[in-house]
Formats: structure tokens, sequence, C-alpha cells
């Protein structure tokens, strides 16, 4: 029934079956492709704890920013069923709200390959033995969300998912849920607390959502594209991840680039390529009349990189040795003609508006940067401010709020201020000049 | 009163968690889906259904963002307000909506056709400045002009 | 419990050791440090919300650098390293008081919360003192919430305690937190009402003045500036403390007083807003002889000659003072003293005592009924009768979350966490009442019955546990199967708790519970036990005996009385009307000593004005058998405390025995069997720290010398206590901890100026009080005990008439408080469905019924909630007449 061929693992596994403008394949020419594949060789020949072993031994790190290695992550779940144990129920949760700026990557998967997904959800919850997935999805994806319905019905249709899957007696009910908005959300935590139907905010680790996720059972929050990776590892083995990847996290990666390039865009390419190789290479370089001064590696919070940097492999190690985060690796291009502070005032409107509002560095924090941007901006800037925004930089650092947001959120601030220094006290000039006429 | 086809896609939505009031964002977005948006009536009758109160659901309905808690246009035009718009042009793209429909960010036209929205990052930065309109995206709109603008604003009366 | 596992951590260099099962938080405040806090709250745990607990963690001894970490989140690891004092964390703290500063309003000298506010002192405390924020504060509408709660939204600063408090801890519905990130709005979904039986305690959950005593605010006076006692809430039996506040001789506010075993750090919104008795125009101000005003001398050389003329008899009260009763019995002679209950009454709380006192089942304290695993409530609507222990029965059902917490390894003070992992998973409650009550949406099974089907059924429960247990003849097979469920649950419990009262006047309801124990307590279960007496001191009284109000009711009928003496007791609200007209027609004098004006007041040829809980000292026996001293707040011109007047009396008539101050008087009734001990209940009045009393009013009071120069440029001469160690003055040994708990006015101490000083007082955060929590617990049950099984009464088919409770309107003095007028509902006859188409009774239908003796003519409740078979009338509400417990009702013709 399959004619597809093992002997030639692809270079590209996540982007085999997309093409752009095409309808995604539906189930049986995704099974023609060698789709369902590796579930039906995980749920019929392997172990759960094999499935896990196998991805803690790709090295596969999350996608949607942390980069924490999701095979540890399955491990930590206690094992045997769901209703085991007193556990009624374990969960294996998607996490579909890609809405870090400058991230556009996960919506090409769910609406180019939904199939590919799902099969990844369903070798996920296999591994740690969950009766129940969801798919969290940002509301705006409306396409994804279409095609992805459409795929799971199709899936329940051929028996990939609902009751006794492939006749191996594994049940697994999987269930689309779309948010209505906010940041937040894309915080494993707060995923939770928004899928239980309340407001998005962060919990307490530990306990880890392993031990206790959605409604207190445990739970495994991975992003969209760290599961499409599932099934190909599992067809291919640990070692042609590794082997696909230039670096020593396993595997391609999505990366891409926007701003004044000529051809900004999404490319699926080996893990470890340079940043310059996207910018120049796959992005065609910037438009005629811009310059690049600057770029953000993976999304709106991490901290800016300079031209300097552009030879760094995109890989979680070497960018953050080199003072930032991988974090999505969809790289936002910082040109010499926008203005610095106006692009750092953008980010930080973003994050102040997108605090959940729970604790105090963060929510009151982050408006007070925002508003000392536009004063700058607006040439109300005062001497101190520089030093002040520092100083919020570092208050609102790791460990000082309750989650990874606000940090986050003073990353690009933090780098600007080191290396577009000479922008903010040009503003604070102008500030002074302003009040002395 | 909630109508019979909310409450019953209300409860089909229930069927998908062990708890009630896991569904609260589904309702809201169902009584959304029917009314355009979100009275205060209707979170009473949301809390019902779901055996919770009117102010756990408010509470959770206030949070976020694409719940109206207050009556908008017939069409919602979402305006990427992210750092890839940013550098894009999305002040120009808003001065040209603003000046169009005659309204700022946040109100809606007098006609009630039109209520213009900011939003995060659509995850459509290769083709920055982008809008949605609805349910559908429209991407690459540096270069947008008023005849342009009232074309495409033209397909939603 | 007991033997708690101690950790060793070091402070700044220091060593403590400290409870291991807490945070570094509740530990360094435990250990006495200075450490700022604002979403912890010793009864709520932790969540780490507004990060203000910073302080550094070291790995170990050699880790100089060290990182911040948030105290409340962090697990007292032995050995662990910890610095308050470093630069970095001191830092950090004084940023996030700037951060909440960013929005707080400049609005501290109109702020109720102004001196008395934890923001404040926190502010203080960071060092945070110049103000760099120079953008717009963002702003917010209030709301109106009802008589109680003030709102002022712009003080917010978000610590998120309001919604933990009202809606984790006390199960509110109606308020939550509304929006995201800078602007969080915490409030209602709509104007109105907080619903929550205990909203009060918001006022003082909420670090800053966002949610305010709304009565305090119409009528306000600094915190400085109130003379304060320590008080014991009068409006019912669980004694809670009170720290109420008096300026220019109005009770200004009641605030919570901390009890490690009794109310810890809340009180229900009765006991919070029902002073209000206290300042009304139309109490007995002055003496009244034969309905003109009298001087206070010449009415007690008035009444003395009366009592030397004979034929006295005396009527005491349940909601009167130990001492009080005992000064009326001292006076009248043991014979001639009646403890004021109606025989119904008196029956019941007779029962109870009984039942408290022989054992063997333990007498739960609150603080212990919040760690039972399984609660039975039978027959009592304790949110209504003892609202603080309902209270403590919600948390009492999160016994199974927490174990479930434990076994993940889960610390017990990770709040949101422990409540993630126990979703709605709930230790037993069953909630076996006539009507529905408060605490159904947590129970597992609530069930409704008559007081003798609830009787049936707790001796089922009896007979299902134990098999010598009698047999409950005629119940079928689904309250069999009822009660072996709920058997089963109680067995399987390590503490369970029976919780029963006098409520619903039902003997075979207090005997059944009392069987339920017994047979629990001979399957080797430790059982514990809580009963609900009707009022502020119903044990007291019904610890001093005497005849039931019926006997004096005979006396008086058949002409012996010449002279009856009532002390603070309203007789209307006990016996029928009629009968009690025609027996005071044949008394020629009526001595009342009363706080309010009551119709038994009307009926005087004597009124004596006497103080409320505020104008008296006193002691009062709560529900556990704990004899609790309570303090005369301010002296109040023309009213003298019951005890006093009586006591002048007896001086006057020569009788002897009842002493010339309070300790002597408490020393006499101590003598009486079963009051012994409640003497020391507080230090007497010869108590001094370093010579010096302790004194009412802080050391900041301001304008005592001429606060009342209005009336009088001359310096008044202080009012002098001979009966307490306590001085109507600022001056004297000034409270930082070394008196004993029973004589803390209100907590303060240097830089905690709110009432989070409790802290300081404690002996372990949210432990007991430094010296022991107040009272003397006067019952000993014995453990051992086996009494003999009480016999189920047999299935009733009368229409029973079933006392139901009002928390706002049935307690008799709260009710006259002006902040309760919108709360108190309007009295009906209720019937269940069934009921009311059997004798054809229709909704809203004002109708007349006979309740064994009185009739009352009300509106018609057609109630689904309430059980078939019983008319349910609630106590004390306008309308309803005095119903005898066990009386049956008959509906005559509509009017």
């Amino acid at each position: 029934m399959t004619t597809h061929n093992p002997a030639a693992p692809p270079t590209k596994p996540l982007t085999r079956n997309i093409e752009e403008g095409r309808e995604p394949f539906g189930v049986t020419e995704f099974e023609k492709r060698g789709g369902y594949h590796a579930a039906r060789k995980a749920l019929k020949q392997m172990a759960p704890l094999e499935v896990t072993n196998t991805i803690k031994e790709a090295n596969l790190r999350g996608r949607g920013g942390a980069g924490f290695p999701t095979g540890v992550k399955w491990g930590l779940v206690p094992p045997g069923k769901a209703g085991d144990n007193g556990i009624a129920h374990k969960y294996f949760v998607a996490n579909g709200d890609e809405m870090e700026p400058g991230t556009f990557k996960d919506r090409l998967l769910l609406e180019g390959d939904p199939h590919s997904f799902i099969e990844g959800m369903l070798l996920g919850g296999y591994a740690i033995q969950a009766d129940i997935g969801y798919v969290f999805l940002r509301s705006e994806y409306f396409l994804a969300a279409e095609r992805l319905q459409k795929a799971i019905k199709e899936a329940y249709e051929k028996g990939y998912l609902g009751q006794n899957i492939l006749g191996t007696g594994y049940n697994y009910d999987l269930y689309l849920h779309t948010s209505a908005g906010r940041y937040i959300c894309g915080e494993e935590t707060a995923l939770i607390s928004s899928l239980e139907g309340r407001r998005a905010i962060p919990r307490a680790k530990p306990p880890f959502p392993a031990i206790s996720g959605l409604f207190g059972k445990p739970t495994v929050v991975n992003n969209i594209e760290t599961i499409c990776n599932v099934p190909h590892i599992i067809e291919h083995g640990a070692q042609w991840f590794r082997s696909i990847s230039k670096s020593k996290d396993g595997g391609t990666k999505l990366y891409g680039a926007s701003g004044r390039v000529k051809k900004p865009g999404t490319w699926e390419l080996p893990m470890g390529t340079t940043a310059r190789e996207l910018v120049e290479q796959h992005g065609g370089g910037m438009r005629e009349g811009y310059k690049l001064r600057g770029w953000l590696p993976g999304g709106a919070s991490t901290d800016f990189l300079t031209a300097d940097h552009l030879d760094l492999p995109m890989d979680f190690d070497s960018i953050a040795k080199a003072g930032s985060r991988m974090g999505t690796g969809q790289m936002i291009v910082l040109d010499d003609q926008i203005s610095v502070i106006s692009t750092v005032r953008n980010l930080e409107h973003f994050f102040a508006q997108e605090s959940c509002g729970f604790c105090t560095p963060c929510r009151d924090g982050l408006p007070w940067i925002e508003k000392l941007l536009i004063a700058l901006e607006e040439g109300r800037g005062k001497p101190g401010d520089l030093e002040l925004l520092a100083r919020h930089c570092r208050l609102l650092g790791p460990g000082r709020t309750f989650c990874a947001h606000a940090p986050g959120a003073v990353e690009p601030l933090q780098s600007a201020l080191k290396y577009f220094r000479a922008d903010f006290e040009a503003a604070i000039a102008r500030g002074a000049a302003t009040k002395a006429a | 009163m909630l109508s019979a086809a909310e409450v019953k896609e209300i409860e089909h939505e229930l069927t998908h968690y062990e708890q009630a009031s896991a569904a609260t964002i589904e309702a809201l977005k169902i009584v959304q889906k029917h009314r355009g948006w979100v009275s205060d009536e209707a979170v009473k009758d949301i809390a019902a259904v779901l055996k919770t109160s009117a102010a756990d659901v408010d509470a959770v309905a206030t949070f976020y963002n694409l719940i109206f808690r207050r009556p908008v246009g017939r069409h919602v035009i979402f305006q990427c307000d992210s750092v890839s718009c940013h550098i894009m042009g999305a002040d120009g793209l808003r001065a040209k909506l603003e000046n169009k429909l005659g309204v700022k960010m946040g109100q809606t036209t007098a006609d009630q056709r039109f209520t213009l929205l900011p939003i995060v990052c659509l995850g459509t930065c290769d083709r920055a400045p982008a809008m949605l309109v609805d349910k559908d995206l429209h991407r690459n709109l540096e270069d947008l002009n008023e005849q342009s603008l009232g074309e495409l604003l033209d397909g939603y009366k | 419990m007991t033997d708690k596992k101690k950790a060793r951590i070091i402070v700044d260099g220091r060593s403590h050791e400290v409870d291991a099962s807490t945070n570094v938080l509740q530990a360094a405040l435990g250990a006495g440090l200075n450490l700022p806090y604002f979403c912890w709250h010793p009864a709520l745990g932790s969540v780490g919300a507004c990060r203000q607990c910073a302080v550094i963690q070291y790995k170990d001894e050699n880790d100089t650098q060290g990182r911040v970490v948030m105290s409340c989140m962090t697990p007292c690891a032995d050995g662990a390293r910890f610095s308050i004092e470093h630069p970095e964390a001191r830092d950090m703290r004084s940023a996030v008081v700037e951060y909440l500063m960013t929005n707080h309003p400049h609005d501290c000298p109109v702020c109720e919360e102004g001196g008395h506010c934890h923001l404040q002192d926190m502010t203080v405390m960071t060092g945070h003192n110049y103000r760099r924020y120079r953008h717009t504060k963002r702003t917010h509408q209030n709301q109106d919430l009802g008589p109680f709660i003030g709102h002022e939204m712009n003080r917010c600063i978000a610590c998120y305690r309001c919604v933990r408090y009202y809606r984790d801890y006390a199960g509110g519905k109606d308020l939550d937190v509304y929006g995201s990130g800078a602007n969080v709005y915490f409030g209602r979904a709509e104007n109105g009402t907080l619903e929550s039986p205990f909203s009060g305690n918001l006022v003082e959950v909420c670090p800053t003045g966002v949610f305010t005593d709304k009565p305090y605010g119409e009528s306000y006076t600094r915190k400085w500036d109130l003379q304060t006692a320590p008080s014991v809430c009068t409006h019912c039996s669980i004694g809670c403390n009170l720290s109420p506040g008096e300026r220019y001789g109005k009770l200004k506010r009641v605030e919570n007083r901390y009890h490690g075993e009794v109310n810890g750090y809340f009180i229900c919104d009765r006991g919070r807003f029902g002073y209000g008795f206290v300042n009304r125009e139309d109490r007995p101000r002055q003496a009244r002889v034969a309905g003109s005003a009298a001087d206070a001398d010449a009415a007690i050389a008035h009444v003395a000659q009366l009592v030397k003329a004979g034929k006295v008899i005396g009527i005491g009260s349940p909601r009167a003072t130990l001492e009080a009763n005992f000064a009326l019995r001292a006076l009248v002679g043991e014979g001639n003293f009646h403890n004021g209950q109606a025989s119904g009454d008196a029956v019941v709380t007779t029962q109870a005592l009984e039942i408290l006192k022989r054992g063997p089942a333990h007498i739960a304290t609150i603080k212990q009924a919040e760690d039972a695993d399984a609660v039975l409530v039978l027959g009592e609507d304790v949110l209504a009768t003892g609202a603080r222990l309902a209270l403590a029965l919600r948390q009492a059902t999160r016994q199974a979350g927490y174990k479930a917490a434990a076994t993940a390894h889960i610390p017990l003070w990770q709040d949101a966490s422990v409540r993630t992992i126990a979703q709605d998973l709930k230790s037993p409650l069953f909630n076996v009442t006539a009507a529905a009550t408060g605490l159904d949406e947590i129970a597992e099974i609530s069930h409704r019955a008559t007081p003798n089907g609830a009787a049936r059924l707790g001796m089922a429960i009896a007979h299902a546990l134990e098999g010598s247990a009698p047999i409950v003849a005629g119940i079928d097979a689904a309250e069999t199967a009822l009660a072996a469920k709920m058997a089963k649950a109680l067995l399987a419990a390590e503490r369970p708790l029976i919780v029963s009262g006098t409520g619903c006047g039902s003997v075979a309801v207090l005997q059944a519970a009392a069987n339920i124990v017994g047979a629990l307590a001979r399957l080797n279960r430790k059982p514990s036990i809580s009963l609900v007496f009707a009022e502020a001191n119903s044990v007291g009284a019904g610890l001093l005996a005497g005849e039931p109000l019926e006997a004096a009711l005979k006396q008086m009928e058949s002409g012996a009385v010449a002279t009856l003496i009532v002390t603070e007791n309203d007789l209307y609200r006990r016996v029928s009307s009629s009968r009690l007209d025609a027996a005071l027609a044949k008394v020629r004098n009526v001595v009342v000593l009363d706080c309010i004006a009551t119709p038994t007041v009307a009926r005087a040829s004597v009124v004596l004005p006497a103080g409320s809980f505020a104008e008296t000292d006193g002691t009062l026996v709560n529900n556990e058998g704990r004899a609790q001293r309570s303090f005369q707040v301010f002296p109040a011109e023309g009213i003298r405390e019951s005890w006093r007047w009586l006591q002048q009396v007896a001086a006057a008539a020569g009788i002897n025995g009842l002493g010339d101050d309070l300790d002597a008087l408490t020393a006499a009734c101590a003598k009486l069997p079963g009051l012994h001990g409640i003497e020391n209940a507080a230090p007497s009045a010869k108590f001094r720290i370093a010579g010096a009393k302790i004194p009412r009013m802080p050391h900041r009071y301001s304008g005592r010398t001429a606060m009342n120069a209005k009336k009088d440029v001359h310096e008044p001469r202080p009012a002098q206590d001979a009966d307490s160690p306590l001085a109507f003055s600022m001056e004297g040994a000034t409270g930082l901890g070394p008196e004993p708990a029973a004589l803390i006015p209100m907590v303060w101490y240097p830089q905690w100026n709110s009432p989070q000083a409790i802290n300081k007082f404690q002996s372990e955060i949210g432990g007991h009080l430094k010296g022991g929590d107040p009272g003397v617990l006067l019952f000993k049950p014995d453990a051992a005990a086996r009494p003999a099984w009480f016999n189920p009464p047999a299935a009733s088919s009368a229409l029973e008439v079933v006392p139901l409770h009002a928390l706002f309107g049935s307690e008799e003095l709260s009710a006259l408080a002006p902040a309760m007028a919108s709360r108190i509902p309007a009295a009906t006859l209720a019937v269940n469905p069934a009921t009311a188409e059997q004798h054809k009774l229709k909704h809203g239908a004002t109708t007349s019924a006979k309740l064994n003796g009185s009739t009352a003519s009300l509106p018609v409740a057609v109630r689904a909630d309430l059980a078939p078979g019983c008319v349910g009338v609630t106590v004390g509400l306008k309308g309803v007449p005095a119903v005898t417990p066990g009386a049956t009702a008959s509906f005559g013709a509509k009017p």
C-alpha cells in the first residue's frame, strides 16, 4: 500500500509534502507517500518507552524557542496507561499558539501537511500513553484550523485516532481547541490554564506539567514543529536525524527571515546553518538601499545581534554563546532606515500589552519601559532614562518574574542599549534640546 | 437567552473536556460567532449553561483580546502591529486604513460596516505588512494605495 | 500535626531552626525577621505573584554570588542559605514597591487604610521613597458592592489576594479578576452586594485600601485614634475573638482578633458588621423608674427595696455574660433563678452539653475542624448559626486534595499547585438539613430531612457503623443505603468530624450525633464533634442551670411573683406573646436590664441600661466549652454592666456573695460545679506589666485631653478601670508581645501598622499566639467513655415546625445594626411543593398557621429545597413568633 522507500530518507522531512499554493495531501495520498508508517511501526513494534528513548537519542530539542530536549520531557511523565495507578487521564498537547512576532513556521506545517502533524501527535501520545490529545491553535489561523479539522476527521475514519488504534488496543482522542488570543498562551503552563477554560496565567514549576498539568493530570506540551519531527525520527532513526544536522542538535530547522531582505521566507535547512546563509543566500540579501544593522535570531523575545555575528551557526548553543537565543530560529532583520528606538518601542509595546498581569515586575515594569521609550521617541527623554531602562532590564530578568515573558521582553531592549547606544543617547540629547528651546 | 443552536454547539464542546468550565472559551466564541459579540446577558447565559458564575465567565472573557465585550462592525479588520510589519511599514498601512475608513484604530465606522483593531503578529512575516479581514488574510500591503485599498474593502459589504 | 520535621536554614549568616514543611518567607517571619510581602497570606499560602519577598539564595557556603529567589516559593531545605540584607535583594524589593506605586494614587491622607496599610508599611520597610515614574497612572471606576464593603480600585496593587481569599478560600462566586496586563480589575461582574457571608474579611485581606469597611468609612476615625479592647463576638456561639474600636462614644468598627484555635484570621459578616446596635439612639441609656428618668443611685435603691420586699425571681440570658447571669442568680437566690431559655431550648442545650462533656468524642476547635477528612453535618445550618465553623468545614473538604499534593511532593503551602492537582477532588462532607444551605455546593451528598428524619438517618448511620447501636425501625431501603454510604466514608477517615447543634431544636438529632461518635469510638476511631449552640453564652447559661422560662411563667401566673428581674433577655422571642402578656400583667414590678430596646424593656417598670459587649467586661463560654473573657472597650455615660447594676443592688439590699468588682464576682461564679477555671480565662485586674496597665489606646492616640472640649474645657480625668488590667488610656505597657494573648486589644509592632503585625504575636506563623491562645476549656471529655446508646425516635407523620436560620436577621443583636437592614430576608412560611399541594398553599399568599400555640400570618414560600412534611420558619425575623422546638404546625383559614 505504500510507495514509500525507506532506503532514501528525506533531507527536508518537515516540508517534503508541502508545496505552496497546493492543498495538503488527504489521508490516502499521505499514506501513499509513507504517511502513518511510523505510527504503525511504533504502535505495533515499539514499547512506549522505546519511542521516548529514540527521541532522546535523536536529541530533538523543542522548537518553540526554549530548546528543551523533547525525549527528556516525555520521560518525566509517570509510566503506565491512563486509568492506571489512580491517574484518570494523561494528556498530550500541541502548542500551536504561534504568536512570537516574526515567527511564521507552524502555520506552514499545519496548513501544508496536517497529517504529518497528526501522526506526530499520535506518536507523542503513544509514547507517554496519553488517552487524549489537544491541539491548542491560535484563533487567527483559520485556514490551518479548517485543514486540521478535516485531517483529524479523516484520521478518525481511517482508525488512526479513536478506540483501538490500528488494532493495538491503544485509545487516543484528538481535539482541536482554537484560542481567543493572547501571546502568553504560548507559555506552556499558561496554555494549560487556557485549555482549562481559565485566564491564561502561568503556573509555578515544580510541579511540572508532566506530573500535574492539564486538569492536574500528567501532561506534555510540545511545539508544532517539534511534533512534526517525531514521525521521521521514528521512521528513519535517531542516527539519521542527527546526521541531517550540521550541529549537535538533531534534525533540520524551519528557519526564516523577515524584514527588508529581498526574499523573506521560511526554509527547512539543516540545524546549524549560519545566519549569513539565511540572509544572503536564501533571503537574497538586503533590499536595494538598505543595510543590515542588526537581527533578532528567533522572534521578538531574543537579543539583538549585529552584522558581526552573521557567521554564527543557528543552533541553540552557538547563539546562546553570542549572548542571544535561537528562539524560533526565525530571524527579524533590522535595517539602517528604520528607527531603532521605534522598533524597540514596538517590541516593548507588544510585551507590555501581552503581559498576563499576574506578577508585579512584568505587569507594571513593561508599561513603564514602553512609556520611557515613547518619551525618547517623542523627544521627551531625560538624562538618566537609559540607566533607568537598564535597571528595568535587570529587574525583569530571569528569576525576578513569575515566568519567562518579561525576561524575554527585555532581551531586545538590553541588547539594543548595548549595540545601538548612540541612537538612545541622541534621543536623550534631542530631549534636552527640546526642553532648552 | 442562548439559542438552541448555541446551546447545542456549547454542549458538544463540553464532551471534549473533563470539566464543564473548560469549555468557557469555546462557549464565548460560539456566542460571538452567532452574534458578533458577547453581551452582559450572554455572559450570564453562558455561566448558566456551564454551571459556573457570571463573574467566572467574564474573568475569562475580558482576558482574551479576541472576545468582544462590546459590539463590533459587520467586518473586523485586524491590522498586525508587531515588529516585522512595523519594519515593513505598518504605520503607513494604519494611516491609510484610518483615512479610508474615517475612524481611528479601535473604532467602528458609523455605518457599522467595519471595526478597525490592532492584532499581534499574524505569523505571515515574510509577506508583511499584513492584515486580517474577518477570516481573510491580506498580505504584502506595503504598496497598497487608495484605489487598491478601496477594491480590497469592496469585498466586504 | 505534632512533631513537625525541622530544618536548619541560614539567613544572613545566622542559623534558624524552622519547620521544614514551610517556605522561607513564613520561616523568616516566624523567626521574627522583617521580610516584606503582599500576595502570601498564612491562610492562603504562596503563589509567587507580587515578587515582593525576594531574597538571595546561595548554592552552598562557597557561593558568594547567589541568585534572587522568591522566599514564599522556596522550601526550607535543611542547610539552605539565604540573605535578606544582600543589596541585590534589598534593591529588588524596593523596585517591586516602586513598580506597585507607579499606579497607586497618592491619596493616603484621605484613604481609610492610612495608618493601617500593609502597602504603606512595606513601602517604608523597603526604603522606596523617591518617585521616578513620571507618566500617567491607570484609573478605574469603582463598584457599589453593597452595605458592607467599599471599593476603590485605583488603589489596587493587583496582589490577587482578594480573589484568592474570596473565591478559593471562602468559595464566593461573585468576585473575580477581569482584564489582563496592567489593566486588571478586581470586582463583581456588575454592581451589587457581595454575596459571600465572609466578604468583610476582604477589608483585612486586601493589603491596601481597595476593599474597605463601608460603615467604618462612613463614620471614620484613624486607626491610631481608636480605643480598643480584647473582645468576643456575641452574635453566635462560636466565640470569635474581636477587636472593636471606639471613638467619641461610638463603636466605629470591628476587626478580627486572631485566635489560633477559634477564628484564626477570619470572621463572618454578622460578627464584623453586627455591632451597629451598640450605637443605636433608641437603646436604653438612662435608668428609668415607673416611666421616668431616674438617677442611677435612686434606681439601685429602688430595686434594692423591691428585692428586700421578697417574692423576687430572676430571668437571666444565654446572650449575657456568665457574670451577669451569676450576679442575678446570687441576687435572687438559686431557687429563684431561671437561665432564660424556654423549656424546649433548655432541653436541647442540656442534651448537647451532656454529649460534649461525657465523651467519647473530642471537641473540635475551628482549627481542628479544618483538618477533618470526613464531615457529617446533621440537622444544623452551620453557615447560618455558626458561620465561622462553616468556613472551616470548607477547608476540611480540601484534605483529599492535600493528600494528592503530598503524594506528588507538592508542598501544601504552594496553593495554586495544590489546587491544580486537586481540581474538584474533595474530602467527603455530608450535609443533612431540612433546607438547602451554603454547604451543599461542597457536599458530596446533600440530603433534605426534617429534624425527625435527620435523627433517624443519623441513628441508622450509627447502626451501620456498629451493629450494637439500635436499629431504626421502619427506615426505607434508600435511607439505609444512604446511611451505609456515609458510615463507610466516616469509617475510612482518619479524622472524622460530626457537626450538629441545637439549631433545629431536636434532642433526637443530638442523640443521633452522639450515637455516631459512640459507634466510631467503639471501632477505635478518634471521632471529633462540634455542636453549635443558639447564642453566644448558651453554654455558660446552660452550665448555670436554673429552671426554664415556663417555670417562671407558672410562678408569675400564680401571682407568686412581686418582682421580676430580667437580665438582657427579650422574653417575647422565647415564649408565646399572649401567655407572656398575661403573666407579666400579674407581676407588680418588672425590672429589665438590657442594652437594646426590646418589647420586654417596653413592659418594664424599671429599666436599667446595660452595657453591650462593648461596654462590658465578662466571660462567655463558646460552643466548645471555652470560657473567654471579653473586655469593655469604652465607658459609656449612664450605662453599666448588668453584673455591676446587680452587684450594686445586692450591696444596697445587703445581700452578700457578689463581691464588688469583676474578679470577685468571677471567682464566686467559678465555685459553681462545671465552671471551675473560668477565672483563668484572662489575668485578673491586678495583672501589671512592669507595674503598668495595658493601654486600650495606641500611643499615637490624639486629642484625648481635648476631644470633649466642646462639652467641657476642663480635661476630664480618664475613666478608671478597677475591673481589668486594661486602662482607658494611651499610657501603660505598650503592646509589643509580652502581654498575655487574652489582653491584646489590637496588634501593633514597630514597622507593622496593619493587622499583619499579628506575625509578631504568634509562636509560629498561623499557629498559636505567644503564651497560648486565650480562654480556658471547661470540658474534658473522656475518650474512653462508652455511654449507652440513645434510642431512635419513631417516624413522625405530623407537620413539623422547623426553625430555619438567617445569618443576617435571626440573631437578635446584629439584626438591629443599620448595616444589616438590607441583608435581612422577609419572613415566610416555607413549605415543600408537595406539602403546599397537600395543604392547598399558594406561593406568596399570606396565610395563617398555628405553630404549636402561636399563630403566624405570613406569606407562603414554596421551596423545592425544603424537606417534605415540615413548615420552615426563620427564627427571629419580624412576624415570626417564638416557636417551641418540636412544635407541630397546622394551617387555619386564610385571612
